[in-house]
């Protein structure tokens, strides 16, 4: 719970530096205040955020959600490392660094590859197929990294069939682009939304198991 | 011989114990992470936007 809400406020000072800018920069594009490839044929748009903290309430919000989802997150990584245990596998705080890279995996990494962080006004398929896409792909990442990591030699290979699977399927994606916003920025929001995760993941993995390692006998 | 019995009677006791924690922290895993990421109540989607977007969350 602590290593949650701790972590919550590092990704928010994250994204509010790195994540934050390109997503209101790409505000501007959805809301139609810019346009690239505009009707004179001109492929090319000004580049620039609008300021920072400009709305409190907002920034707030952000940063609570963080601490909510973070922490739910945390809860996830103690059920693993409760489990873990009963299986005979001590947590140590180095070993939640890898725990947490694992997460970052799972919940980032393996989504990403089939559906890249959204910038706002990217036009996609429907939320709904999308959501038990990104759910069933967690899931799965989830279970093949941990049948990898704990199971039989055997368990891994299928472990690792289970992470290709939903990528074999394929994630739900419409037969045109909508793009409206700038390509680069598309490709620098996904880029930083990716590098700002996997560091908060891994700070989370060694929080929650230094805490999970000091206070697991209380 | 008694106190066999009750050191066994007490690790099974614990055991339990820690599986109901187990699954009760999931549970509540799962109800922040719905909360944070999929809720769509209108006025649930705006306040966890911008960090939806950010962690990459399906939005909208």
């Amino acid at each position: 719970m602590f290593a949650g809400v701790a972590v919550g406020v590092i990704a928010a000072a994250l994204q509010f530096w790195l994540v934050t800018p390109l997503l209101l920069e790409g505000e501007l594009y959805e809301t139609g205040a810019r346009v690239h490839f505009s009707t004179d044929g001109s492929t090319q748009s000004e580049a620039g955020h609008p300021a920072l903290f400009t709305e409190p309430m907002r920034d707030l919000m952000t940063v609570g959600f963080n601490m909510v989802a973070f922490t739910g997150f945390a809860l996830f990584l103690a059920v693993g490392f409760a489990l873990s245990e009963r299986g005979g596998h001590m947590v140590t705080a180095r070993k939640g660094l890898i725990w947490g890279m694992a997460g970052f995996i799972a919940v980032q990494l393996a989504p990403a590859i089939g559906l890249p962080p959204e910038l706002p006004g990217t036009v996609a398929a429907d939320v709904e197929l999308r959501q038990i896409w990104w759910i069933c792909t967690v899931l799965v990442t989830a279970v093949g990294l941990g049948l990898i990591a704990f199971g039989p030699t055997l368990a891994g290979v299928g472990g690792a069939v289970l992470i290709a699977l939903p990528h074999l399927i394929g994630a739900p994606h419409l037969d045109t682009y909508f793009g409206v916003a700038a390509p680069e920025l598309a490709a620098h929001f996904a880029t930083a939304s990716l590098g700002t995760s996997a560091a908060t993941w891994v700070l989370l993995g060694l929080f929650t198991a230094t805490l999970w390692v000091k206070f697991k006998d209380a | 011989m008694n106190k066999t019995k009750t050191a066994t009677l007490n690790a099974t006791h614990a055991t339990d114990m820690s599986l109901v924690s187990i699954l009760g922290a999931a549970a509540l895993g799962l109800v922040l992470l719905f909360a944070a990421g999929f809720a769509q109540a209108s006025v649930m989607h705006d306040t966890a936007h911008d960090q939806r977007h950010a962690m990459a969350f399906p939005c909208h």
